[in-house]
């Protein structure tokens, strides 16, 4: 910035499409992954070429080729079609974990601050307690302690998944319920139970599900991360974690660790971008840049 | 301030003493047995052997009784004994913890010196090929599996390229030095072994990038987002409208306001580098605080699970109380609230 001439920057006005395109461009991506793993999930039998669990000891650790197109694990199993299975677990513990986690959370946390008081102070602060265990940590104790089984570790996460809903919605609630829209419903003479949840949470429910998408992808993490250390599900299920685990050892033969990898990954990028992407539509200072 | 560090203080106190409680509920109501994975099948068929056994560690008394045993102990700094090493756990943690500071340090270190510049370049080249590549970057870093990019590292640079050196913390032919404060790093320094230093150093290498990954994108992302939020205020108008320069405007304005939300998350951060490090540990071999969380969790070590979460918890309360005294510091408004 020196001297007085200094360049003019015209705004190129891009046209709609290509404005469109830039902001939510990877929105439709991540919707895109997304919906494409939900299809292949539900339509798993018919997608998958081989039986996830068919072992073939003659054909393992086959690299991957036009008949199995991900190679075939350790026990000749078809690397694909476990991936395929796999997504399965993986997107079913996400959703229960964060929609049951969550509807707790954000129920207790609008509690709570439509309470205020004593009860808001007990609520917030075993919210506060849950919150200073490292999920992972907490999660495996318990994991640990129930037994291995899928259940199981879905309980063990659901222990540790809701005191951040909470929180946000504590804060949302508080911001909301000093509006005059609330006031009116008041004197109306609508009960709190109504007006938490019929005027005040349709109202504050924008962040909620940034959170909730966001959050989708962190429990796959998290339940991959436990499956990997042999907390998640019963050998021999087709589970993207176990398969890592089960390909650690096998540097040479990359294909069995690496595509199960790359799966996941996918997924929580998916997530990651529809989450991304829904929090700049729902802020119009984001929308406006 | 007083009164403000004390109630924060008091609170803290009281928010340990409660998670204590609850890990020890949990630990103590859910169905895992350690008798059975103890004493193996043929053992605990005799009820004798079993009793002897509950009875040796106190699992024969009253719940409040084993909490209040529990508790005192703990005020004594006596944390049990693990029921696999037989050891005192509090020794067991002493030997263990040295690794994963060491590790978690170096990979915080990595991500704040790679994040911050890389969140304020992205915020004030927006736009740029900059930008791009720090959002996928950070991207990547928080949607990839810990697990499977240490498996990745490791296949790649150990196995394919052969340009960095196995998993463990020092390579099978290198004399471990004298433990002084068990961190290598120093150890060796301090002892003028500079080769073992290398060698440790090396070691270290893969395993930080590994578990800097997710922090890395976590501050890349928010020091990104702070920065833009602070450019955009009246005060950096102002100040690049007063004829100051750019690197003015950008390292002494809008800088310091935009801290506040990264101080935040680099506190916690840095608590949970220590937790993720259960992941990276495994796959590196890594004698760490990590790899004996998980090998107490599977064997159903009740007093080691008590302890190390009680610890990791406390270190949970303590960062937060820290982070809450910064913010006092950083921003005099949240003292008058």
């Amino acid at each position: 910035m020196s001297g007085i001439a200094q360049r003019i920057v015209v705004p190129v006005v891009a046209s709609p499409s290509r404005r469109w395109l830039r902001r939510y461009g990877l929105a439709a991506a991540g919707a895109a992954i997304i919906v494409a793993w939900l299809l292949l999930a539900i339509f798993a039998p018919w997608a998958a070429p081989y039986d996830p669990n068919f072992v073939d000891v003659a054909g393992r650790l086959k690299p991957p080729s036009s008949v199995h197109w991900l190679g075939t694990d350790a026990l000749g199993r078809d690397v694909a079609s476990r991936i395929i299975y796999g997504a399965r677990i993986s997107l079913l513990v996400g959703f229960t974990v964060v929609l049951i986690g969550g509807l707790f959370g954000t129920l207790l946390g609008g509690a709570a601050a439509y309470m205020r008081g004593w009860a808001e102070e007990a609520l917030m602060r075993l919210t506060d307690l849950v919150f200073c265990f490292p999920p992972i940590i907490l999660a495996m104790a318990i994991a640990a302690a129930l037994g291995i089984g899928t259940g199981n570790t879905m309980i063990a996460m659901l222990v540790v998944w809701w005191p951040k809903f909470s929180r946000l919605a504590r804060s949302l609630v508080i911001t909301q319920r000093s509006l005059e829209y609330v006031e009116a419903a008041q004197t109306i003479g609508f009960g709190p139970a109504h007006i938490l949840l019929r005027q005040i949470l349709p109202n504050a429910v924008g962040p909620l599900i940034v959170l909730v998408t966001l959050d989708l992808g962190n429990a796959i993490l998290v339940f991959a991360g436990l499956s990997f250390l042999g907390l998640g599900v019963v050998p021999p299920t087709a589970e993207w974690g176990a398969m890592v685990a089960e390909g650690r050892e096998l540097v040479q033969q990359w294909w069995v660790a690496t595509f199960p990898g790359i799966a996941i990954l996918s997924v929580v990028m998916g997530f990651n971008f529809v989450g991304d992407g829904l929090r700049d539509w729902l802020d119009p200072h984001a929308r406006n840049r | 301030m007083i009164r403000y560090v004390s109630s924060r203080l008091a609170m803290a106190a009281v928010m340990v003493v409660l998670a204590t409680l609850v890990i020890f509920l949990i630990s103590n109501t859910v169905p895992g047995d350690p008798v059975l994975t103890q004493l193996g099948d043929l053992a605990a068929s005799n009820p004798a052997t079993v009793a002897e056994f509950r009875h040796k560690w106190g699992l024969d008394l009253p719940l409040w009784d084993r909490y209040w045993i529990f508790l005192s102990g703990l005020a004594h700094g006596d944390f049990g004994v693990s029921i696999v090493s037989r050891r005192p756990v509090l020794e067991d943690i002493a030997d263990y913890a040295p690794a994963t500071v060491e590790l978690a340090s170096v990979a915080f270190l990595l991500s704040l010196v790679v994040g911050l510049p890389l969140g304020v370049m992205a915020a004030v080249k927006r736009d740029s090929w900059i930008d791009h590549v720090a959002r996928a970057l950070s991207l990547v870093g928080v949607s990839a599996p810990t697990f499977w990019l240490a498996f990745v590292m490791l296949a790649v640079f150990y196995g394919a390229l052969d340009v960095a050196p196995g998993p463990g913390r020092l390579d099978p032919v290198s004399f471990p030095p004298a433990r002084i404060t068990g961190l290598l790093l120093i150890d060796t320094a301090l002892q003028g072994d500079w080769d073992t230093f290398h060698d440790a150093l090396a070691h270290l290498v893969l395993p930080s990038i590994v578990l800097a990954g997710a922090t890395l994108g976590l501050i890349t992302r928010t020091t990104r987002a702070a920065m833009l939020e602070a450019l955009s205020q009246d005060y950096v108008r102002v100040a690049k409208a007063k004829g100051l320069r750019a690197r003015i405007v950008v390292m002494g304005h809008a800088l310091p306001n935009a801290m506040l939300p990264v101080v935040t998350l680099g506190g916690l951060a840095y608590a949970n580098l220590l937790a993720g490090a259960v992941m990276t540990e495994t796959v590196f071999s890594w004698p760490g605080l990590g790899r004996y969380t998980f090998q107490s969790a599977v064997s159903v070590d009740f007093p080691a699970i008590m302890a190390i979460t009680a610890i990791v918890a406390a270190i949970f309360v303590l960062v937060n109380f820290l982070v809450d005294l910064s913010y006092a510091l950083l921003d005099p408004r949240v003292v008058k609230k």
